[in-house]
């Protein structure tokens, strides 16, 4: 279904307003600042070069342009993981061991008697979040803080929907673990 | 929820925190819940939870520097006015190279020029009291699409009137298209404490910003280079201009001497 607008809608019109939703997906997939920037650059330009093929019939406000260009940020992630060899679907620490020698990460992972600390505070949030396996957490910041579709997810994920809510469940359910933890301590 | 009923509700208890609940879902679930205080209280878990992720969680902000660069690339691909011979796209990520080769690029019209100014951007956001630095930096953030002109207009007549009710001074609009620097339009900015004019004028692909606002003492001409932007200042009628590019400084002398012999 082309719109009939399509030709007046531009790049930026209709992508660049989610740039900062491309960079954020990047960072909550890979956490290395500059490997995020360089992810979000890529995807970006990889959405320019398609941009002419991108028909804007999906479902949402958007057309689904978010939905398009998260999919793209989520593609160059997994391709950039894998052509580093450091694919960790499953982090093991969530204080971001993972990062790779040589990047300067400028908020280092606190040892363990502060993370003990930090863990009540409320902002450790992030570092619950950032210890889900990376497909339970994608699926959560697509859903909670893009405010994706479940079909959106789906598409963006390459899942079929089902698999999305048991996603999204597992995260959940881990995520209130982790707070019944915290406020038990 | 030991009841094989929780265990079937519990997916649709999530679609339905998340919006996502049919219609015909919403009754059966709404009917366990009212039975069931286990499924309740995991309705406002979820709901809590949901709610503490979306007040709390952080929301990554794209650097500066990275929307620069993307909306140069973006303008450069598709916008006649600043790239009127706009390289294929497939050029650009071979400019580009690999992401990490891009910063060490240097400077040049096109990809380079895109970096060099989204790398100043990085740089020169403007310290207080630093003029021509917070100068350049405007005309750098103004190169970003959208951005270059509230009025977009050829015809000083038509530029001219529209800053009419919107400053409270009447900047001096010319054309010198003839001479090979057509008036591209104008656009309100903030310099220096103030609002001001700034006026776009193309010169080849090139884009000179000229910025006007109305000064008691009239400074001194000045001229110089920050970081790759050629800067010239001058008074004139109770006014201070201030003309920014990336032309040669002797093409943007050229400009300064036509608008200060007038036309």
């Amino acid at each position: 279904m082309p719109r009939t607008e399509a030709l007046s809608s531009t790049f930026e019109q209709v992508v660049l307003p989610h740039l900062d939703a491309a960079y954020n997906l990047a960072r909550w997939l890979v956490r290395d600042p500059a490997l995020a920037e360089d992810i979000a650059q890529d995807a970006m330009l990889r959405a320019l070069q398609h941009f002419g093929g991108f028909r804007g019939d999906g479902a949402g406000a958007d057309g689904g342009a978010r939905a398009w260009l998260l999919r793209i940020v989520r593609n160059a992630a997994y391709d950039a993981a894998r052509a580093r060899g450091r694919v960790r679907e499953v982090p093991l620490d969530p204080a971001g061991e993972d990062d790779a020698p040589g990047f300067d990460v400028p908020d280092p992972a606190p040892g363990p008697e502060a993370m003990t600390a930090l863990r009540q505070d409320i902002a450790r949030l992030d570092d619950a979040i950032a210890a889900l396996p990376i497909e339970l957490r994608e699926c959560l910041i697509l859903c909670e803080i893009e405010g994706l579709s479940y079909k959106e997810i789906a598409r963006v994920t390459d899942a079929p929907i089902g698999t999305v809510m048991s996603r999204l469940w597992r995260a959940r359910q881990a995520l209130l673990r982790t707070q019944a933890a915290e406020a038990g301590r | 929820m030991s009841d094989p009923r929780c265990e079937e509700m519990r997916l649709r208890l999530q679609a339905d925190l998340d919006g996502e609940l049919s219609p015909a879902e919403a009754a059966p679930l709404a009917a366990h819940l009212a039975a069931c205080d286990d499924c309740r209280e995991t309705a406002a878990q979820l709901g809590a939870l949901s709610a503490r992720i979306r007040a709390e969680a952080t929301r990554h902000a794209a650097p500066a520097a990275l929307r620069a660069r993307i909306a140069q690339a973006a303008a450069a691909t598709a916008a006649p006015t600043l790239a009127p011979a706009p390289p294929p796209p497939s050029g650009w990520r071979r400019v580009l190279g690999g992401p990490r080769e891009r910063r060490r690029l240097g400077a040049g019209f096109g990809v380079g020029f895109a970096l060099a100014a989204s790398l100043a951007l990085a740089i020169i956001l403007p310290g207080a009291g630093d003029l021509p630095g917070e100068v350049v930096a405007s005309h750098i953030r103004a190169l970003q699409p959208g951005h270059l002109m509230d009025v977009a207009s050829s015809d000083r007549h038509t530029v001219k009137p529209w800053f009419d009710g919107r400053l409270d001074f009447a900047p001096p609009v010319k054309d010198f298209a003839a001479q090979g620097f057509p008036l591209l339009g104008g656009r309100l900015d903030y310099l220096d404490g103030r609002a001001v004019a700034a006026l776009s004028y193309g010169r080849d692909k090139h884009v000179i910003d000229l910025y006007v606002w109305p000064q008691d003492k009239p400074a001194p001409a000045w001229s110089g280079t920050i970081k790759g932007y050629n800067v010239e200042r001058w008074a004139q009628d109770g006014m201070v201009f201030w003309a920014v590019s990336d032309v040669e400084d002797e093409q943007l002398r050229r400009f300064v001497a036509m608008w200060r012999a007038g036309a």
